[in-house]
């Protein structure tokens, strides 16, 4: 049930910041210090979410095989590879290293 | 989903010159953004599964949030034990941006007032990284148009084999899967990662939801770390 909650809220929230920005008037949104901060909330919650993703299970803070096929990743982005190709080496890699024993 | 540079500088001011670009180079950038982002659903299937979201719901997910980020965060969240309003916070904090995406788009694209609230589900990332790296309205309208749809019917497909065939994988972590999720957040956050302020912000968000998530419930660390983008342009405007 509680997953269902989840998902009524995050469709209607979702779909409402959507359609808003489509619906309102192009100055209100245009303020220097909204913009700004709307550009930089994103970064911050993808920064804290990556960091909690592959360093931690549940509330315990763990680095394991997660943490390579990030750095696999990340090297995937540096050398300017398509989207696929950069989760799929933070998998491949991430497989690999289990499979290893790490 | 991240935003690429789909045509480069010359690029558009020759064909802008020209009177527009041709439909089919428009069609061939919407497709294989589509093609190559609509894929990835298979991963947020799979993610879904694993952390104990059933088939159903992460369809209905792909279907009607429509927003990659917010989807696996939402279910990052879930699985790390978080109670279903922090959950749907940090999606909603993450879809956000799509307001601003919506801004931009309604001035090129000049939508009739009937169809903007089914456009309106499509301004994501990909659709509007498409629409604006067109010189003109008509191109923007197709590119828009061409890369929700393939992503939609994509990424909605992908999203059911993912989840069905999470059980035919077995364990997913032995294959990697649970590394996906945190992938698809970096290849969004690599791009952004422009100036200085940006990076302050990223590091001091990854301190904030590193460091809280031991001692806080699951979900709320993620929301303190949002803070950073506040804090940190509170302290630039201090020092200039």
């Amino acid at each position: 049930m509680n997953v269902w909650i989840a998902i009524g809220l995050t469709v209607v929230g979702c779909y409402a910041v959507k359609y808003a920005g489509l619906l309102v008037p192009a100055g209100a949104l245009e303020r220097p210090l909204v913009r700004r901060l709307a550009a930089l909330l994103p970064v911050a919650l993808l920064a804290a979410l990556t960091a909690q993703q592959t360093f931690s299970t549940g509330s315990a803070l763990v680095v394991d095989a997660r943490a390579a096929g990030l750095a696999a990743a990340g090297l995937a982005l540096l050398l300017r590879a398509p989207f696929l190709v950069v989760v799929a080496a933070a998998v491949a890699v991430t497989a690999g290293v289990r499979a290893l024993g790490g | 989903m991240g935003e690429k540079q789909l045509v480069t500088e010359p690029e558009i001011r020759e064909t802008a010159a020209s009177g527009g670009r041709p439909r089919a180079a428009v069609v061939r950038d919407a497709l294989g953004v589509g093609v190559a982002v609509g894929l990835s659903g298979f991963a947020f299937g799979v993610t879904a599964a694993g952390a104990g979201i059933s088939t159903l719901q992460a369809c209905v997910l792909s279907l009607l949030v429509f927003t990659g980020a917010s989807q696996f965060a939402l279910v990052g969240a879930l699985a790390a034990g978080g109670n279903p309003f922090t959950a749907a916070a940090g999606a909603f904090f993450l879809g956000t941006r799509n307001a601003f995406y919506g801004l931009r788009l309604s001035e090129l694209l000049r939508l009739p007032r009937a169809v903007r609230p089914l456009a309106a589900h499509w301004v994501i990332d990909e659709t509007t990284a498409v629409a604006l790296a067109q010189p003109d309205r008509k191109s923007a309208r197709l590119g828009f148009t061409v890369t929700g749809l393939t992503l939609y019917v994509l990424w909605n497909v992908t999203t059911l084999l993912g989840a069905l065939g999470a059980e035919a994988i077995g364990d997913t972590r032995a294959w990697g899967l649970d590394a996906a999720g945190p992938a698809v957040f970096l290849a969004l956050l690599a791009p952004m990662l422009k100036t200085a302020t940006e990076r302050a912000v990223a590091a001091l968000a990854l301190v904030l939801g590193l460091g809280f998530l031991p001692v806080l419930p699951a979900g709320v660390p993620v929301l303190i770390a949002a803070l950073a983008a506040p804090v940190v342009l509170w302290m630039k405007g201090r020092r200039s």
